[in-house]
């Protein structure tokens, strides 16, 4: 079923059912009688008419267009495509869990209550820091409830002329997006020969006006920002705080702590460090840790616990208020806590450790076949650029897509800006060694292709159900529905 | 690149073509080929005031987009609306096909821009 | 020791090592300065058997009461909809779950088409020309709303009637003070945006105005006389926030003069699960078709000529635009949006339209037979879908408790958010309730001292 091509609106038939409710069991007054006709819609609902089995036919062929970390090997940069757990899948699904409404009384929802407060104290050890908000619905929404944090915080102090947020060129998108979201002016300061912050470019920026520095560490490159200390010093030294972006923390659970290397804030995302599916983007989840100063401004509600009862707790002195509906995606909660308590303190250690093995294997391998601007020791990804062949016509797109060709997900591509060609490799611990080497051949054949046949490349991929769709196409001429 | 004569120039690439109290503005060919395909224009409504460097518009391509400046201080008085439909006006000829008329408020900020020899030279520079 | 998701074993190890030219894993963490380095093991238990975690699971499960075992009347945001069996095996296909952001669209087009797929239901349901991926949840998409209304009309004034859910209010407040936008409310009267005072609030300034409906109470607001207002200020944009379902039988918002239609998903095929993940969406008139924040699946060719589907008009977010984006988000409810796509074609063109019927039927019974006796007397005289508050002289507390002792899941105690509400509660029924468990819930409740 390759070739299969439908959307569901083209499969519908007028009469057919895929639902049966039961008959009304109320007495069955005309709509009309109990809504004013000047609300209601006289006009047919145009939804398709379906069977079930057409229904589940449909998504069935879908899913097969589709390539998941079930599928097969995942190394995308920055996005830790380890493995997901299908215990995790059969935990949110406990009826106690998945029927749960979220405005029950206190004494009907004690189970999940605690499970929010063990994992908020999990990963405070795991952080270094001292409280959590389990809120924040993604790592992007993490980051802006950090950083309005850091704003009240500054606010309290009675300190409103810090309206700069400091981020290294080497940042996620979501860095400065989320900084200027907050109000903030950006300060992006260039990385240095060794793909670090530049400590003295650091020096010269910041100022009475800094209200904080974002920071991944280790870093987008997969390198360690070994002058950390400094780095905290400097921006403390100014009035600012520090921010983790914990997009890369898969590098150092249970070796180092940012807590203990002077962040103020961390975020976590649980999606990629603690297993939770992506799920074809999205629902993740963000939480945020802080260290003590800052505890008073973090979101309501927090979870606490007093004796053996667990309560939400919405007396936050100068809370920044509410960032979500609720308490947050406590679906992906309970996934990443049934993979703590799976891993324990020794597995998760394990886990940083083979994430890391596995990247310094591969880059290792594969720097004789292509660029690798910055040799060193990785952590748990590491960053190509492109081809030996500075003449080469074939970029890291085909290289890429050829990829596609060969059975894999592609690293990420032309990201972090400052490398150029820029292939992003992250194998996650998940992954064993036989795979490692299928996936470093295939690299190899592709260095090859390009030499010998490079248009191979350049019209890859060629065994794919649709081969490079028209993206100017559609932004220039934007189709964003059905409209048969 | 091309650079057409008679025009003033900015840093970022813009251009401005001065008929009496009224100037086009425009995007320069150095800045299209840098985009590529161009897939929207985003321009600004009659009457709207900007001042010098303030954005005033967007122009986008799949993978980039890029706001376009004021080369000088002034009021919207008509935008290319042809742009809009096709955007790939501005990739076939950035000079022929401007973005926006303004009513320049002050002659004098045209004095702070590149002259198109002064531009060439800029762009050699870049290089 | 080896563990179930690590396959690395010791002679592998050894090997690698070797390779790269270590002598210990240890070594891999060399460049991590000693005094950060963690010299003991996290103080967290020891790595334990799927079946102990499983265990303990279970028992955590347990403390809380769940909706299957009891009868719920509660909803103020969050609704007990029926949901087929068939939602729940095909998001647990793997190849949907698993997967990343369709970035790679040779393989990610079952991803990709039932982005588009939702889109379009979207736009069905609420008569809007676009729809984008989804949000967050329903609170957030008012505020994404509300800040891309600001960015449209470069004005700070945000109005928002005090019928909108006060947690989504809240969320409003937080964002906006960050962005230097002011957040007006709009007061009340009898249980529905009071039209005066929002027209005496409209001004010059005004960016946005925010309703919802069914409102928090359960009402119909009168979109159309709202919207007239709103459209007084120059560039305000419009926005209501809406319950899908009820879309079925209402007349749609795009009809009513809404420029941006807001809401949450959630009663679509997506558990309760304490209170999330949810699903949020957002639909829009065409000039919004650039500005909506979020991700936009998009139809298009290949090489071939083959229809396909790709993530598209991305010059908007945060990968590209950084700092300038229309928004930091940078992801969607994906496997929600799966969930609700399944849900809409599943119920598809009667079925929905029965759903809402049904609710609104038996929510009509309810509140019929519960201010019967004089006992609870309704809160406000106005229309309503399927919640409806009533006041009593008895505690909101006394009446949960009781409620909870014959194992059901009482209303929501709406003097929480609304001082001068003090003893009134909003109850939620949808077509899940029978009408024996209606009339159960209502002769407890006529049965409390």
């Amino acid at each position: 079923m390759r070739n299969y091509d439908k959307l569901i609106f083209e499969l519908s038939k007028p009469g057919r059912k895929a639902y049966k409710l039961p008959e009304l069991d109320v007495e069955d007054k005309e709509i009309k009688d109990l809504i004013p006709e000047e609300f209601l819609s006289d006009a047919e609902l145009d939804f398709p008419e379906l069977s079930e089995v057409d229904v589940v036919r449909h998504y069935t062929n879908l899913s097969n267009k589709n390539y998941g970390v079930d599928t097969g090997f995942y190394p995308l940069g920055s996005c830790t495509m380890k493995y997901n757990p299908k215990i995790n899948e059969d935990a949110i699904r406990l009826d106690g869990f998945a029927n749960l409404h979220p405005l029950q009384p206190a004494d009907c929802i004690q189970g999940a209550l605690q499970l929010m407060y063990e994992l908020d104290r999990s990963l405070c050890e795991i952080s270094g820091m001292d409280k959590m908000s389990l809120q924040p619905a993604a790592g992007a929404h993490g980051e802006l409830t950090g950083i309005m944090v850091i704003k009240a915080y500054h606010e309290k102090n009675g300190d409103f002329k810090r309206d700069k947020i400091i981020v290294p060129d080497s940042a996620h998108g979501t860095n400065p997006a989320t900084a200027a979201m907050a109000g903030y002016k950006i300060i992006e300061i260039k990385s240095n020969k060794h793909g670090l912050v530049d400590v003295e470019a650091l020096k010269a920026v910041v100022g009475d006006d800094t209200a904080g520095l974002m920071l991944t560490n280790p870093n987008t490159l997969g390198i360690f920002e070994k002058e950390i200390k400094e780095i905290a010093k400097v921006v403390h030294d100014a009035g600012g705080q520090l921010y983790y972006d914990g997009a890369n923390a898969n590098a150092i659970l249970g070796q180092a702590r940012p807590g203990d290397m002077g962040f103020d804030v961390v975020h976590f995302n649980l999606h990629k460090t603690f297993s939770t599916p992506h799920g074809g983007g999205g629902p993740g989840a963000g939480p945020i840790g802080v260290k003590k100063h800052l505890e008073e401004f973090l979101p309501v509600p927090v979870v606490q616990k007093d004796g053996d009862r667990y309560y939400l707790d919405y007396n936050v002195p100068h809370t920044i208020g509410k960032v979500k509906d609720f308490f947050g995606h406590f679906g992906i909660l309970v996934r990443a806590y049934t993979y703590i308590l799976t891993m324990g303190s020794d597995g998760l250690k394990k886990a940083s450790t083979m994430a890391v093995l596995n990247a310094n294997y591969m880059a290792n391998k594969l720097k004789e076949y292509y660029n690798l601007p910055i040799d060193t020791l990785f952590k748990h990804e590491f960053v190509l650029g492109g081809l030996k062949d500075p003449l080469s016509e074939v970029t890291t797109l085909d290289i890429a897509k050829r990829l596609l060709d060969l059975g894999y997900h592609p690293p990420t591509v032309y990201f972090p800006l400052i490398i150029n060609q820029a292939i992003m490799v992250e194998p996650t611990e998940t992954e064993s060694k036989e795979t490692l080497d299928e996936f470093i051949e295939a690299m190899i054949q592709i260095a090859n292709e390009a030499e010998e046949n490079p248009q191979l490349l350049k019209e890859a991929p060629h065994n794919t159900i649709v081969s490079r769709p028209d993206e100017t196409r559609a932004a220039r001429n934007p189709v964003l529905k059905y409209e048969g | 690149m091309k650079v057409m004569k008679d025009l003033y120039y900015t840093k970022d690439h813009e251009w401005v073509k001065v008929e009496g109290d009224l100037a086009f503005v425009g995007i320069a060919d150095f800045a299209q080929s840098s985009l590529g395909d161009i897939v929207y224009v985003e321009l600004p409504e009659v009457d709207d005031e900007f001042d010098k460097e303030e954005a005033f518009g967007a122009v986008e391509s799949v993978k980039a987009a890029s706001d376009v400046f004021m080369p000088i201080g002034g009021k919207v008085v008509e935008v290319n609306e042809e742009l809009i439909d096709d955007p790939a006006l501005l990739n076939s000829d950035p000079y022929e096909n401007w973005m926006i008329k303004i009513e320049i408020k002050d002659k004098a900020e045209l004095d702070e821009l590149m002259t198109s020899e002064e531009y060439e030279k800029f762009l050699a520079e870049e290089e | 020791m080896m563990y179930p998701y690590i396959p690395t074993t010791h002679e592998d190890e050894q090997e690698m090592l070797k390779s790269i030219g270590l002598n210990s894993l240890d070594e891999l963490f060399s460049d991590i300065p000693e005094e950060f380095r963690l010299k003991r093991d996290l103080d967290l238990p020891k790595s334990k058997s799927e079946l102990e975690v499983r265990s303990y699971l279970t028992q955590l499960a347990n403390k809380n009461c769940s909706t299957s075992e009891m009868t719920c009347f509660l909803g103020a945001g969050a609704y007990d909809h029926y949901i087929p069996s068939i939602i729940n095996h095909i998001i647990s296909r793997s190849e949907f779950y698993t997967s990343y952001t369709p970035y790679q669209p040779e393989i990610s087009q079952g991803t990709l088409q039932y982005i588009f797929e939702f889109q379009t239901l979207i736009c069905r349901l609420t008569g809007m020309d676009v729809a984008n991926a989804s949000l967050y949840d329903g609170g957030t998409a008012v505020t994404e709303a509300a800040l891309m209304a600001a960015a449209h009309s470069r004005k700070d004034e945000l109005l928002i009637s005090k019928t909108v859910r006060p947690e989504t209010r809240q969320i409003l407040k937080t964002y906006a003070h960050s962005q230097n936008l002011k957040v007006i409310e709009v007061e009340m009267a009898d249980g529905v945006t009071d039209l005066e005072d929002l027209e005496s609030k409209v001004g010059d300034n005004t960016a946005a105005v925010i309703v919802q409906s069914p409102n928090f109470f359960g009402i119909l607001e009168d979109l159309q006389a709202t919207g007239e207002i709103a459209h007084k200020a120059k560039k305000a944009v419009f926005i209501a926030s809406v319950d899908p379902i009820s879309l079925a039988i209402l007349k749609k918002p795009a009809e009513l003069g809404v420029d941006v239609v807001v809401g949450e998903a959630q009663g679509m095929g997506i558990p309760l699960s304490f209170g999330g993940p949810y699903l949020g969406f957002i639909a829009a008139k065409n000039p919004f078709l650039r500005k909506l924040p979020g991700r936009i699946v998009g139809e298009t060719v290949d090489k071939d000529g083959k229809r396909s589907y790709v993530l598209t008009l991305t010059a908007r977010e945060q990968h590209i635009r950084r700092e300038k984006a229309t928004s930091n988000i940078c992801s969607n409810q994906g496997l929600n949006v799966l969930a609700a796509t399944i849900y809409m074609v599943t119920m598809g063109k009667e079925g929905l339209k029965e759903v809402a019927l049904q609710s609104a039927k038996k929510a009509h019974y309810a509140f019929e037979k519960i201010t019967a006796s004089g006992k609870y007397k309704p809160l406000f005289n106005k229309p309503f879908f399927k919640e409806f508050a009533v006041t009593s002289d008895i505690d909101p507390e006394t009446i949960t408790a009781a409620l909870k002792e014959e194992n059901i899941i009482g209303g929501y105690n709406l003097g929480k958010d609304y001082p001068q509400l003090e003893k009134a509660v909003l109850y939620a029924v949808t077509e899940k309730r029978t009408k024996e468990e209606i009339d159960k819930l209502c002769s407890v409740l006529e049965g409390i001292k």
